[in-house]
């Protein structure tokens, strides 16, 4: 009797000294890295860090903007290509695959998620940057958002099919049997039914994979160039922004860290801060979606 | 046998707690921790007084281009000079000039010329030239183009020239790959070929090593990059400037434009053990590894 009261009580303890640590190790890299960061913003300024575009530790000009829009396009872009064919595998793993196709589809899609980031980058390397460089553009050097977009769309592939695959089997089954009751077809139902109804769950996977996409690192070295300059069509045509270089926050905290003393460390920390803030807002947007459509589809019923 | 897994829970609970409890404790009361950091600092700080007496340590940090070389010459130093231990870490060439000058460590390492703001800063900075080391300017194995003065690569890498054709190539634009900002060898790139005024093309791709630039350049046609003499193999068209090759005889005798030192600086004159280990770097000895490392010798 005691001994079971005993490990009652001990597993309640671990259960919740594990709780509190993920917490304060949160909390710990989150104070750390903006203490540091402290005396970039003092000395430099915020306005001076946020909304100048011209990065040269050398001569003390410490300016984010072009790093924070390299960021957001290479996001936009791996999203651009990567939500469709994510949420194709989704719905066909949710709705149309037998099971048999299922357990074979769905370890690969996951296998994804489990492939290191250098391997990645190594593939854009490798394969994508040469074959980029053949498109006949002045200027292309292969290296740059697109090639960057690409692989960062088959990276964020796994997060937002497995989530959103989650979403459109949480809608309940009899609102397909309703719809397909009523005369509509499978691709109506899914169009017409089951997407609105798991959209919530669906825009939630979306924005995980955006957050996920803003904190890779180590692939988009290798393939975007890392040069310090905004973003912008190498020619007339505007669709040629997506062969210009450029430079992620993360790329830029990576890149110069091992050689950076003093203001320039500390800049870089305040790159770290804006990256921990962005990913935050967009974190806590997904649960705000989330949390916030299931209150009020509470209320529709 | 259902007995013996529960208690095995149990223990295995208990334990995890204890460990929790622990790491929970350290962390939220941080006064505990302050003085088991300054008991294992403090061996430190008696070995280094004791130096004199019989075994002593010499400390050195710094450029990431001389710390192989460094090591070497340490290893064979603390072969010949038993009771010596020389530790030598990289960090950069910036790392190397604050250690040194602010006494974290016996010497400091830079791969490119002290700067005037460093000297002002760490007035008592004395510097050894150890070695010299060579800045090749490389291309695609497929550019046509094999010589360059100066003043083109200049042009070219402040993004003034943009096309091969303008130094006598292909009509291609020229892919400008360079070092990370805070490098040694872009530092001492910038200092010898763009001078002060002219900064590199923002344009550039910039890779975080040697090894990546040579990569870079080897695999992207029309390209032009930088490297350390010690980097050069044939999947890069190492260029001459101004019809003398990239060659550590004409790096040595002069003629070849883009040298660079490597220094080893210490904080006032040198005593002791690390005056010894100086001056076995610039003895015949020292500088014989020197040249088996691919960089030119000083004397």
């Amino acid at each position: 009797m005691s001994g079971r009261m005993i490990v009652d009580k001990a597993v309640k303890v671990v259960l919740f000294a594990s709780a509190i640590i993920s917490i304060l190790i949160v909390l710990a890299i989150g104070f750390f890295i903006f203490r540091e960061s402290l005396d970039a913003w003092a000395k430099i300024g915020i306005s001076e860090m946020l909304f100048k575009s011209v990065w040269r530790p050398g001569q003390d000009q410490y300016g984010i903007l072009a790093m924070i829009v390299g960021s957001v396009s290479v996001t936009f872009g791996a999203i651009l290509m990567g939500v469709p064919l994510a949420l194709g595998c989704a719905i066909f793993l949710a709705e149309i695959a037998p099971a048999g196709v299922q357990s074979i589809v769905r370890p690969a899609v996951q296998l994804l998620a489990g492939i290191p980031s250098v391997v990645y980058g190594l593939f854009g390397l490798v394969i994508l940057v040469p074959m980029i460089r053949k498109l006949n553009v002045p200027g292309n050097s292969g290296f740059g958002l697109l090639a960057s977009s690409i692989v960062l769309a088959v990276m964020i592939l796994p997060t937002i099919a497995s989530i959103a695959e989650d979403a459109i089997r949480a809608v309940p089954e009899n609102y397909r049997q309703g719809s397909l009751a009523l005369g509509a077809t499978k691709w109506q139902t899914i169009t017409k039914v089951v997407l609105p109804a798991g959209k919530s769950g669906i825009i939630a996977a979306i924005i995980l994979g955006i957050g996920r996409a803003l904190g890779e690192t180590m692939a988009m070295i290798m393939v975007i160039g890392n040069s310090v300059i905004m973003p912008k069509p190498l020619t007339a045509n505007p669709l040629t922004f997506f062969l210009s270089q450029a430079r992620t926050l993360t790329g830029n905290i990576a890149v110069e860290i091992n050689y950076a003393t003093g203001l320039h460390a500390n800049a870089l920390f305040a790159t770290g801060v804006v990256l921990f803030a962005l990913i935050m807002i967009i974190n806590a947007s997904a649960r705000w979606i989330i949390t916030h459509d299931q209150r009020s589809s509470e209320k529709a019923r | 046998m259902k007995y013996a897994k529960k208690s095995l829970l149990v223990v295995l609970s208990g334990l995890m707690c204890l460990a929790l409890i622990a790491a929970c404790g350290s962390k939220s009361t941080p006064t505990p921790a302050a003085p088991v950091a300054e008991a294992t600092e403090a061996p430190k700080v008696t070995e280094a007084t004791e130096a004199p007496q019989g075994e002593s340590a010499i400390s050195l940090s710094g450029s990431t281009t001389v710390q192989p070389l460094a090591e070497k010459l340490a290893e064979a130093f603390m072969a010949a000079n038993a009771g010596v231990r020389i530790d030598v870490q990289g960090g950069g060439s910036s790392v190397g000039v604050k250690a040194a000058g602010e006494g974290t460590s016996d010497i400091g390492m830079a791969s490119r010329d002290v700067k005037d703001t460093e000297m002002t800063e760490f007035p008592n900075l004395q510097v050894f030239v150890i070695a010299r080391d060579g800045i090749a300017i490389v291309a695609h194995p497929e550019v046509p183009v094999g010589d360059l003065t100066v003043d083109q690569v200049r042009d070219i890498f402040s993004g003034k020239t943009t096309n091969w054709k303008d130094v006598g190539g292909e009509d291609q634009s020229i892919i400008l790959v360079s070092r990370e900002e805070g490098s040694g060898t872009r530092a001492a790139f910038e200092e010898m070929v763009m001078g002060k005024e002219t900064v590199i093309a923002a344009t550039a791709i910039l890779q975080p090593s040697n090894g990546s630039v040579r990569t870079t350049v080897s695999t992207t046609p029309y390209s032009i990059g930088y490297l350390s003499f010690g980097y050069l193999d044939e999947s890069v068209k190492a260029l001459s400037i101004g019809g003398v090759a990239p060659t550590e005889p004409n790096a040595a005798d002069g003629t070849y434009p883009i040298v660079r030192p490597l220094n080893m600086l210490t904080n006032g004159e040198p005593t002791g053990a690390v005056k010894q280990f100086l001056d076995f770097i610039l003895s015949e000895a020292g500088q014989k590894m020197v040249v088996e490392d691919g960089y030119i010798a000083v004397k």
